[in-house]
């Protein structure tokens, strides 16, 4: 089951839109998917996104795997956490494994996302 | 990843390994896990207890006759005549230009009669250049591949793990050697080999066997917290101990001097074998390129394919790279003009087109604390 609350990406990025920003980090099923997270590469406070353009990287012991913004704007701030401890990004994909928190320039962008039953049929047929 | 067509080969403990979670890829033709519980978890259970590895897709060539040393010696770049029985070697065969086309562990099981261990993706290839190159000689192959399942045990508990099963003696078994005898009750070739940097075992059975192996290993070994290690963590686990993997630091442009393992290569041996010429040479003019291993001291990892620079000159390629789960850092394999192969030397690997720093350090990454008992 994926938190009903928030919407994704067939990139399996999640987004948890708060009035004018969105905390965004990646799916449980993609953490299963990369294995053990060993590091994450992610943009500074103030870089500027574009939907769908890629923000950063996760890699896991095996793999590498760019990251894409659900929604434009600017950084607000990067999960510090994620430099000493990417294992989070495993064990609490939706909560202490956030990655980043957006101003975002266009919030009607949102509801181009998947909605949660959207994406678990996406992930079911993979 | 590669979802599992039907040409793919899958060994006798597929259906094990599914009963256990684990995720499968294809690998060198066969359909093997690449990991059970996760990479990190599996790592460090073959560095602190034990792992256990199905290995049946590796080839098993056995190499028989009056002329199967001398056959062997012309056709390998180490000299299997100079073996005891009952003792191994890692070898390698070459084309003639000295390009790698595989490299292979050979074991002496008697005075005409060795087995040859070729990996995966290789089997065929090697299986047909020995059938060429014994011609001539009172030597025949038997490609058993296919008839054998091959697990691994490794790691510091390996050893007491095993001994209860097997009426090997263990304690008498060296590095590097290998013994007819009972496993489980079943008829086994148990060697004292492995790709972890561990000390550990390696079981050959009869195919059908593997499943009840595999089963006698892990329930003798469940006390002690024995878990089945897929490729991932043993990619890793031979990578901080500094050994090569065809494909990634050996292949057909690169020859034995160059991937540090020159000491493999007889050139004084007597008698002529495949390679020798271009061996000799190599030997003479010296080599164009060198493996190192290399720390990352910037923030990144270097990968497989990445480039290696020497400030603004490109020297080389990082052959494979990984974030060392014993370490703690990224750790890297790579080939750099030899001008820039000494430990101590700092260069650059470029990263996502980032440049960030490394050292050139010594083979290997990790070294156990203690030998295996010899």
């Amino acid at each position: 089951m994926v938190p009903s609350e928030l919407r994704y990406t067939t990139d399996h990025e999640w987004v948890r839109v708060d009035g004018g920003t969105a905390t965004i980090g990646v799916t449980d099923f993609a953490a299963q998917q990369l294995g053990d997270v060993v590091f994450v590469d992610l943009p500074s406070a103030g870089t500027k996104l574009d939907q769908f353009g890629t923000f950063g990287v996760v890699e896991s012991v095996k793999a590498v795997s760019d990251l894409y913004a659900p929604v434009s704007g600017e950084v607000v701030e990067s999960n510090a956490e994620l430099a000493a401890q990417p294992e989070l990004i495993n064990s609490d994909p939706y909560g202490a494994g956030w990655m980043l928190k957006v101003t975002m320039s266009d919030a009607a962008q949102v509801g181009s996302l998947l909605d949660a039953a959207a994406y678990e049929k996406l992930t079911a047929a993979s | 990843m590669t979802e599992a067509p039907d040409q793919l080969h899958s060994t006798a403990l597929l259906d094990v390994h599914r009963a256990s979670g684990a995720r499968l890829i294809e690998f060198g033709g066969w359909l093997m896990p690449v990991q059970y519980t996760g990479i990190l978890e599996e790592h460090r259970a073959v560095r602190e207890r034990a792992g256990l590895f199905d290995l049946s897709h590796m080839g098993e060539l056995f190499v028989e006759g009056a002329d199967a040393g001398d056959a062997l010696a012309a056709a390998v770049v180490s000299d299997p005549r100079t073996l005891a029985v009952g003792r191994a070697q890692y070898s390698m065969i070459v084309a003639p230009d000295g390009g790698v086309i595989d490299d292979l562990i050979v074991y002496r099981l008697g005075p005409a009669r060795f087995l040859v261990v070729a990996n995966a993706g290789n089997a065929a290839t090697v299986s047909d250049a020995l059938v060429e190159r014994l011609a001539g000689w009172k030597a025949v192959l038997d490609d058993r591949s296919l008839a054998t399942s091959l697990v691994a045990i490794q790691g510091p508990l390996a050893a007491s793990i095993l001994a209860p099963l097997t009426n090997v003696d263990l304690a008498s078994l060296k590095y590097y050697a290998i013994a007819e005898g009972d496993v489980a009750g079943l008829p086994a070739l148990v060697a004292r080999t492995g790709y972890t940097g561990e000390d550990g075992f390696e079981i050959f059975v009869d195919w059908e066997r593997g499943p009840d192996i595999w089963a006698a290993l892990a329930d003798a070994g469940g006390p002690a917290g024995v878990t089945p290690v897929g490729l991932g963590a043993r990619d890793t686990l031979r990578l901080e101990a500094g050994m090569p993997l065809y494909g990634n630091e050996l292949d057909r442009e690169t020859n034995p001097f160059e991937a540090g393992l020159g000491r493999v290569v007889k050139l004084e041996k007597p008698g002529e074998f495949v390679g020798r010429g271009a061996l000799e040479k190599i030997a003479r003019e010296g080599i164009d390129k060198r493996l190192v291993g290399l720390i990352v001291k910037g923030r990144g990892i270097a990968r497989h394919g990445y480039p290696v620079d020497a400030g603004e000159r490109r020297t080389g390629v990082v052959t494979s790279g990984t974030q060392s789960p014993t370490l703690g850092v990224p750790i890297a394999m790579a080939y750099v003009a030899p001008g820039d192969g000494e430990p101590g030397t700092m260069v650059d690997v470029e990263v996502r087109e980032q440049r960030v720093s490394a050292e050139v350090v010594p083979l290997p990454f990790y070294k156990r604390q203690r030998p295996p008992t010899a």
